[in-house]
């Protein structure tokens, strides 16, 4: 952590800022999505907020734009106190914001989504869809873009809804514009486009926030950078005095302790292999397989294509080119049925959504994959199901009053484990878990490690994805990283650190090794190890 | 970095390709369609007397579709409707039984607030419960059907224990249309002049559109859904107070099951049941085909039965219609999408 004397260079008056937030916290329930939020903005900069997935930057930008407000801290806009119950007062106070994901009006016509709530208004008040349509018109125009502004939203590509978020964002004319990762889904032309026009927003005297995971466009775009890391400040600098490797540092620079080993495992044979696995437009050219007892994590940001790929082995979303095999025999595409056949367990990002039945009890969602082997006659005997559901919470240890309790009623850990056990219960070869600790306590997180270490232990092989960089370095014999929907480095246990992770990542390697590339980096690794 | 995303241009639709895509296009041909027809096997459909009838049956129709199509925008429903539309009806019974010389417009004005008032408990329960407005309302319709039962009990008033112009409403023309068409008319052109042209007009199209992106773009979503189910009341009142004007009787029963006819010429009428897209004027256009079928099929002499199997397959169409045109959209979505990579 740095101390007062060496933030003060950065630091500057308040009355001077456009927009000051120190120290805010905010918690849903037990969990803290930030807890130092500090940023200040300049009128006249374009300043950078980087860090981690899950560093609490979005739930910063929420707080800016009046969707949540802080529990604590002091948060001034334009030298005075800000307390935003909702998001019309933000907008008032001057910030506006575009969101990661476009939030659009789909059966509103282009115009209309640009302007609703404003509508500029012609005769007897009404509002005047000539004048509406012109002015989105211009625009389009400014940003060099050809878009009807007539048509619906609905069916226009991501990047046309971004560039209306941007146009609608341009159109308020704001004092702090707040742009969250607004470049992800745009191509190389519309991101110069973008840039050109927030440096004239620039300088107009307008600040803007400017959050992204590409650390080419914040060194170009950004004056001075805010690092942040576990829902905390971490530093400020000014652009031109900092370096790419000593942010990445900054933002992973956690002691990595012994929360999570992975115990040696003896590595059998190939269990999956994939081969040039294609989904157009998601990830592309995806090799990899993984052997029994082996531990494969599977990195990269939210949006890599991590998900996706899981999902495309396990046969629930269809993939374009390529394929998947489980001991040798190749799977067929889109078919989750084959997939647990084959001996395949998918554990999913969103338990509650996708991996339990939260109003069933606990002995029903244990026991859901084994409809078919307790029947008998067609008929599910409550007795036999309520035997096979002891067993399995009693090894996995899952802490419940009942069996037959709501499995709602469970902590987020016991749930996991909950469909944890549903998977073992179908004895399977490979088991895929997505986030396997997402909004577990700290606790039960290492349990569920554990849990996963012993299962290696016992030949299943595990492809892990995973955003905590500690758990995937703690846990993963191998590491895969992803990059805009492909594979760009391997690494391997021993020579993976969280920098190269990072680096990788971010499909930036140039500065950590000027003059090698991926293969090399992975390579080396080998050889060192 | 991948190609340039755009196709190369961005050609502004035509308007008459834009007039032809309209959502309310299929209902009025198919209106149009059936009046041709029925005129064409039995040309007395449209003598001014039967075309008088087609209109007064049309009337109340009307004015419910559109009071149920500023509910139905907001991706929220009122099946309490046919109960509010019962309760108002028997209170000017009442009203013009205890206060016989009571000028007509306070009438009007009265049961315009009571309906108001009914509404105004649909939509606290609805934007404060948190509850699908369908469980809320469909609560309220027996409740409201139980006021009245109680008040009612075996009660009528009939259309002569009425002032003679109140009755003379729905008897009276004016260039041979009747008085409380013409009241239907204008409701329907001020409201669908407020839902294209007015701001909050607008807001209650984005709210049905996106509820949650309305919340994070700033608009009040409570405030509009709870004035959207008072301004659904009030003018479910208005044709209350019609109601008794134009028909024979008033009583417990009054207005029973019609929440469905309703909600049915909303959805034939081009207004999606999930929100966001669709018009009054299509919905009205939806009220006066439910009521013109009836006309035309006796008018042919097709068997009563027909009716109401016809009415299903045009609720049918109209679902079929809009997901076909939606999946349309997300195909050439994905093909956009897909040209990017």
């Amino acid at each position: 952590m740095a101390t007062a004397a060496e933030t003060a260079p950065a630091l500057t008056p308040a009355g001077t800022l456009a927009l000051s937030l120190r120290g805010a916290s905010k918690t849903f329930g037990p969990v803290v999505a930030l807890a130092d939020g500090t940023i200040e903005i300049l009128p006249g900069e374009i300043h950078a907020l980087v860090g981690e997935n899950g560093a609490g930057k979005s739930t910063l930008v929420k707080i800016l734009a009046g969707v949540h407000s802080p529990d604590g801290g002091e948060f001034l806009v334009g030298g005075k106190p800000a307390h935003f119950r909702n998001v019309s007062e933000s907008k008032a106070a001057g910030i506006s914001v575009i969101y990661q994901e476009p939030t659009l009006f789909p059966d509103l016509t282009v115009a209309e989504n640009i302007f609703i709530g404003r509508q500029p208004k012609g005769r007897a008040g009404l509002i005047s869809r000539g004048e509406m349509r012109r002015r989105a018109a211009e625009l389009f125009a400014t940003l060099g873009v050809p878009i009807d502004p007539d048509r619906i939203a609905d069916g226009l590509s991501i990047a046309d809804q971004q560039i209306i978020e941007i146009a609608k964002a341009i159109s308020l004319d704001a004092n702090v514009l707040v742009m969250d990762e607004p470049t992800a889904a745009l191509s190389g032309v519309e991101v110069e486009r973008l840039f050109s026009v927030a440096r004239a927003l620039r300088d107009k005297g307008a600040g803007i926030l400017f959050i992204s995971h590409r650390f080419e466009e914040v060194f170009d775009l950004s004056d001075r950078i805010t690092v942040m890391r576990d829902g905390r400040y971490i530093q400020v600098h000014n652009t031109a005095e900092v370096t790419a490797p000593a942010i990445v540092t900054e933002m992973v620079g956690r002691e990595l302790g012994e929360l999570f080993p992975k115990k040696e495992a003896e590595v059998g044979d190939i269990v999956l292999k994939v081969e040039g696995l294609t989904s157009v437009g998601t990830f592309r050219d995806i090799d990899f397989e993984i052997r029994a007892g082996e531990i494969v994590a599977l990195s990269g940001l939210v949006g890599a294509g991590r998900t996706e790929v899981a999902r495309a082995v396990f046969g629930i979303d269809p993939y374009d080119v390529g394929s998947v095999s489980i001991d040798g025999a190749r799977l067929n595409p889109h078919s989750p049925q084959d997939a647990i056949a084959a001996g395949i367990g998918f554990v999913p990002e969103d338990r509650r959504k996708q991996g339990l039945v939260l109003d069933l009890s606990v002995a029903r969602n244990v026991t859901l994959t084994l409809r078919h082997s307790l029947a008998r006659f067609g008929l599910i005997s409550g007795r036999r199901e309520k035997a096979a559901a002891e067993d399995w919470s009693q090894r996995l240890q899952v802490k419940t009053g009942s069996q037959d309790l709501p499995v709602s009623t469970l902590s987020g850990g016991n749930q996991q484990k909950v469909v944890l056990a549903k998977w073992l219960a179908t004895d399977p070869k490979l088991l895929i878990v997505d986030e396997p600790t997402r909004g577990i306590d700290i606790g039960t997180k290492s349990e569920v490690h554990r849990l996963l270490s012993d299962l290696a232990g016992r030949g299943i092989a595990i492809l892990m994805i995973s955003s905590e960089l500690p758990e995937v370095l703690g846990m993963a014999d191998r590491i895969l990283v992803m990059h805009e929907g492909r594979i760009s480095a391997e690494l391997h246990r021993g020579g993976a650190t969280a920098e190269l992770v990072m680096q990788a990542a971010m499909g930036n390697h140039g500065e950590l090794h000027p003059g090698r590339t991926n293969e090399e980096i992975s390579t080396g690794l080998e050889a060192g190890e | 970095m991948s190609t340039v995303t755009h196709a190369p241009a961005a050609p502004r639709s035509s308007s008459l390709k834009r007039f032809l895509t309209a959502r309310e296009i299929p209902v009025a041909s198919a209106l149009i369609a059936l009046i041709a027809v029925t005129y064409i096997i039995n040309p007395r459909f449209l003598s001014p007397q039967s075309a008088k009838d087609l209109m007064l049956n049309a009337t109340i129709m009307v004015i419910l579709a559109v009071a149920q199509a500023l509910v139905i925008i907001t991706r929220n429903v009122d099946l309490s409707v046919g109960a509010i539309l019962g309760l108002v009806a028997f209170g000017t019974g009442t009203v013009f039984n205890i206060f016989p010389n009571i000028p007509l417009v306070v009438v009007f004005v009265v049961g315009m607030f009571f309906g108001g008032l009914l509404g105004s408990i649909n939509g606290m329960l609805v934007t404060s419960a948190k509850v699908p407005a369908l469980v809320i309302t469909l609560g309220t319709l027996y409740i409201f059907r139980g006021v009245l039962s109680s008040w009612a009990g075996s009660n009528q008033y009939f259309s002569g224990d009425n002032p003679k112009e109140f009755g003379n409403l729905s008897v009276d023309t004016f260039l041979s249309v009747p008085i409380i068409t013409i009241i239907a008319v204008v409701i329907t052109v001020a409201v669908a002049m407020f839902m294209s042209s007015v701001r909050s007009g607008r807001d209650l199209y984005a709210i049905g559109s996106d509820p949650d992106a309305a919340r994070l773009f700033g608009i009040p979503v409570g405030v509009r859904v709870l004035s959207a189910f008072i301004a659904c009341g009030a003018l479910t009142g208005l044709a209350g107070v019609l109601y008794t004007s134009r028909y024979n009787s008033v009583g417990a029963l009054t207005g029973s099951g019609i929440e469905l006819d309703v909600v049915a010429a909303v959805v034939v009428g081009g207004v999606a049941i999930f929100g966001g897209s669709g018009t009054v004027a299509g919905a009205a256009t939806g009220a006066v085909l439910l009521a013109t079928i009836t006309g035309a099929l006796t008018a042919t002499r097709v068997d009563k039965f027909w009716q109401q199997a016809i009415v299903g397959v045009l609720i049918l169409a109209a679902i079929v219609i809009d997901r076909v045109v939606s999946l349309r959209r997300t195909r050439k979505l994905r093909a956009s999408e897909a040209k990017d990579v």
